[in-house]
């Protein structure tokens, strides 16, 4: 008869799989169960800690779902006004060149309202990482159009779905930072299976590694779900991603450094 | 004659601003051309603050981004400073909200040209309600420093970092086209070095530099979604202003002392007015000038005790009546207030000044 | 001692260059200046004009509607500024191009054909120097020293080689101003 294992038997440091980084702080996030956000802010602060940088990073964070993001990073950070992220991350890294800095930003904020920002600090090639969530959704003002929506897909601002000829077309951002000369690495990843997550951690490890070589602006976009905003089940969500946000927002690497 | 000893400069007044900038030890300038105040950019630029301090100057895509920029500088403890013309600083009251909201240190030059809209490059005043009643959303003000020559936007400068600091509340000052653009000699400060990291952990350990071990980490936010603790930030920031108010007060008054009339003005108007009393003086009227120097935290006191000895005051200004409005709260009925004002980028010559005095408050 | 000038042209005429090296050697000796240009559309092409201060005493408004000089160097500037000048005042105007000249009674009128002059010496951009130099024969308040010295100011180092020929220019309107008038 096989022997059951007890908690205390299960919990022993050599059967340790997962431990909480503590670069994220003990503040219950604020995400919706079943979001994204949680595992890519994971990824993130993982890095930090296997980097040993906690102390020379700067995190700047946006207006969106994410607006409350420095409650949950043990780090010190500034909070921006909609959409201009990486206008304070652009002034906070040219006045500590020696430091890490990193923008943390949703669609709407990096892909409408500061698209200006987003895209000079892009072209100057600000040597910052942005970290950019793209669910094609307002998340937090309750499930508004996105400058990323689909076609067809709706929203409380598209009721009927969204119809190109009228709303205009999803923008392709990460497409287009890529064209310019300032991005050293622009890469699409998504955060919703094991393999996506490992993959992801590894983008956002090279985009740092990237900055403390003064190369150049790194831009990861995170494909991801917003179930509460789709109005699906968190399962149903990550299956809608893969058949319709994936296929538009194809996933891999855009540009990468020459070698 | 006597030869020049003291190191003196000619300079134009935006010129001033950035050359003591450099000087003080300001880490960055964030900016964005408009006339008339595209000078402290462009000097920036050919003098390479760079190399001489490591101070950094940065062309931003709009005034929008630069003013953020100030905010992420800021909010590291740095001393930073933008500088624009009137519709560039309507552009950038979201960031001065967020500014004062996040208690930040920081300076904002607006040299003022005529509006409403596009309006005129040509000086005004006309932004003076935008300085000194907040400007962009939420309780919260500016300490306004208004200067009146070349050397004041030198001097105020330095004093603007030192009461943003202070403070921890954004600093401007309000100059405007005619004093950006004229030279005047001016005495500049001596270098000082920019502050070491280590100085600015002492000086502002609220500042984003990296969260070492040792201590909580450091957020900058001008969000609170309790109600009960925004209204602790509300009641903070009015201590603040209250306490400029018992301690910031500046102004200045020529001849007031055997005054019968009084003109209330600030920067530019304040130039003209002195040149409109030295003509009045001439016709035997005994007038005075009272020249607020700081605009928030205004010279109540000072117009309030004047205003019991007086016959009358006239306040002149480049717009179509903004800081009367202060005047009148300081005098509280106590003598006749009237108004002189030219706008649209329209100086008022000392002449018109003395008509206005004559007929509005001497012949009336 | 207190003189308010007015300066007036066209853009390029080098008014405002004038009057920043009459205000750069006003603070070599010790004096209050100031230089407030007109500015905007108007530099390009149009009028250029500039007031300049220089006094013992602090400078109240930077900017008049009264001057003891004028110094005139188009039919624009004289339509313009030859009722602010203060009785007992000073007109210097150039004649090249003038159809009507300043008519004033009650100031003092002088003719300096310093356009002429520039092109006769082959140094047409030394016109403005040529003015100062008429300028200050009539009104010598800065000393001819501290006019040097004030043009090596005000030059960026790279013209320095020309301060020889500037210095010519004006010993030159020295000589070539005429009083037309006396009031």
């Amino acid at each position: 008869m096989e022997h059951t294992l007890t908690k205390e038997e299960i919990r022993q440091e050599k059967n340790l799989v997962y431990k909480k980084t503590n670069v994220m702080t003990d503040n219950i996030l604020s995400y919706c169960p079943g979001c994204g956000h949680g595992t890519a802010h994971r990824i993130l602060a993982e890095v930090i800690e296997e980097m040993d940088i906690q102390d020379i990073t700067i995190g700047v964070d946006p207006v969106g779902c994410s607006v409350l993001a420095y409650n949950f990073f043990n780090l010190d950070m500034q909070q921006a006004a909609h959409g201009r992220a990486p206008a304070l991350a652009t002034a906070i890294k040219r006045l500590f060149p020696e430091k890490f800095v990193f923008t943390y930003q949703g669609d709407g904020d990096l892909a409408a309202i500061g698209t200006a920002e987003t895209i000079h600090a892009c072209n100057r090639g600000e040597n910052i990482t942005i970290i950019f969530i793209n669910n094609g959704i307002y998340g937090m003002t309750g499930g508004q159009m996105a400058p990323t929506t689909l076609p067809g897909m709706k929203s409380s601002t598209s009721p009927y779905g969204r119809d190109v000829q009228m709303m205009g077309n999803p923008l392709k951002i990460t497409e287009l930072v890529a064209q310019l000369p300032g991005t050293c690495f622009v890469t699409r990843q998504a955060v919703h299976t094991p393999s996506t997550v490992r993959r992801a951690k590894r983008a956002i490890r090279l985009a740092f590694e990237y900055q403390s070589k003064n190369m150049g602006l790194s831009f990861i976009e995170i494909v991801s779900n917003c179930n509460s905003g789709w109005k699906m089940t968190p399962r149903q969500s990550n299956e809608w991603m893969e058949a319709n946000m994936l296929p538009f927002y194809p996933l891999g690497d855009i540009k990468v450094p020459e070698k | 004659m006597l030869r020049m000893k003291k190191e003196l400069k000619l300079m134009k007044g935006n010129e001033a601003v950035a050359e003591a900038a450099i000087r003080v030890g300001a880490d960055g300038y964030f900016g964005y051309p408009i006339t008339p105040q595209s000078e402290v950019l462009e000097y920036l630029m050919a003098e390479k603050p760079y190399e001489r301090t490591g101070m950094v100057v940065l062309q931003a895509e709009s005034e929008v981004a630069a003013i953020n920029m100030v905010y992420g500088g800021a909010g590291c403890g740095k001393m930073v400073m933008t500088s624009s013309s009137s519709p560039g600083i309507s552009l950038k009251q979201e960031g001065i909200s967020y500014i004062a909201g996040a208690e930040l240190p920081c300076l904002i030059v607006n040299v003022v040209r005529g509006g409403p809209g596009l309006g005129t490059i040509q000086p005004s005043q006309s932004d003076y309600f935008q300085a000194v009643k907040g400007g962009g959303h939420g309780d919260y003000k500016l300490l306004v420093l208004a200067p009146a020559s070349v050397q004041e936007m030198a001097d105020f400068t330095t004093l603007g970092f030192e009461l943003a600091f202070k403070y921890r509340n954004p600093v401007m000052i309000l100059s405007d086209g005619a004093i950006g653009q004229m030279m005047e000699k001016v005495e500049l400060p001596e270098q000082k070095p920019r502050r070491t990291e280590e100085q600015i952990r002492e000086q502002c350990p609220w500042a984003t530099l990296g969260k070492p071990k040792n201590r909580e980490r450091n957020i900058i936010t001008s969000l609170e979604l309790d109600s009960l603790k925004q209204e602790q930030v509300n009641l903070r920031i009015q201590a603040k202003y209250e306490r400029m108010k018992k301690e910031e007060v500046r102004y200045e008054e020529i001849m007031c002392d055997d005054a019968e009339y009084i003109l209330i003005a600030f920067g530019t108007s304040a130039r003209i007015s002195q040149k409109a009393l030295q003509l009045g003086r001439e016709k035997g009227i005994k007038v005075g000038l009272l020249r607020p120097i700081t605009l928030f935290p205004f010279p109540e006191e000072a117009i309030a005790k004047l205003s019991q000895k007086v016959k009358g005051m006239l306040v002149v200004e480049m717009n179509a009546g903004q800081m009367i409005e202060d005047v009148r709260l300081s005098v509280c009925n106590r003598t006749k207030v009237e108004h002189f004002g030219r706008f649209g980028g329209i100086i008022p010559s000392p002449t018109e000044v003395l008509h206005a005095l004559e007929q509005k408050l001497i012949g009336g | 001692m207190t003189e308010e000038i007015i300066i007036a042209g066209f853009g390029g005429q080098g008014v405002l260059s004038m009057g920043k090296i009459l205000a750069y050697s006003g603070m070599m000796q010790d004096q209050e200046v100031s230089w407030m240009p007109s500015y905007g559309p108007e530099m390009r092409g149009g009028t250029a004009n500039v007031t300049v201060i220089l006094s013992d005493q602090r400078i109240s408004s930077p900017i008049l509607n009264q001057y003891d000089t004028a110094i005139l160097l188009n039919q624009q500037s004289i339509d313009k500024f030859e009722k602010s000048v203060k009785p007992g005042g000073t007109i210097i105007y150039d004649g090249n191009g003038i159809i009507r000249h300043p008519e004033r009674k009650d100031v003092n009128i002088y003719r300096i054909d310093a356009a002429d002059e520039a092109s006769k010496l082959g140094l047409s951009k030394t016109f403005n120097m040529i003015v100062l130099g008429g300028y200050l024969k009539i009104k010598p308040i800065v000393e001819f020293e501290n006019v040097i010295e004030g043009l090596k100011q005000s030059l960026p180092e790279r013209h320095h080689h020309l301060i020889p020929e500037n210095e010519k220019a004006i010993n030159r309107g020295m000589e070539i101003i005429t009083q037309t008038h006396s009031a």
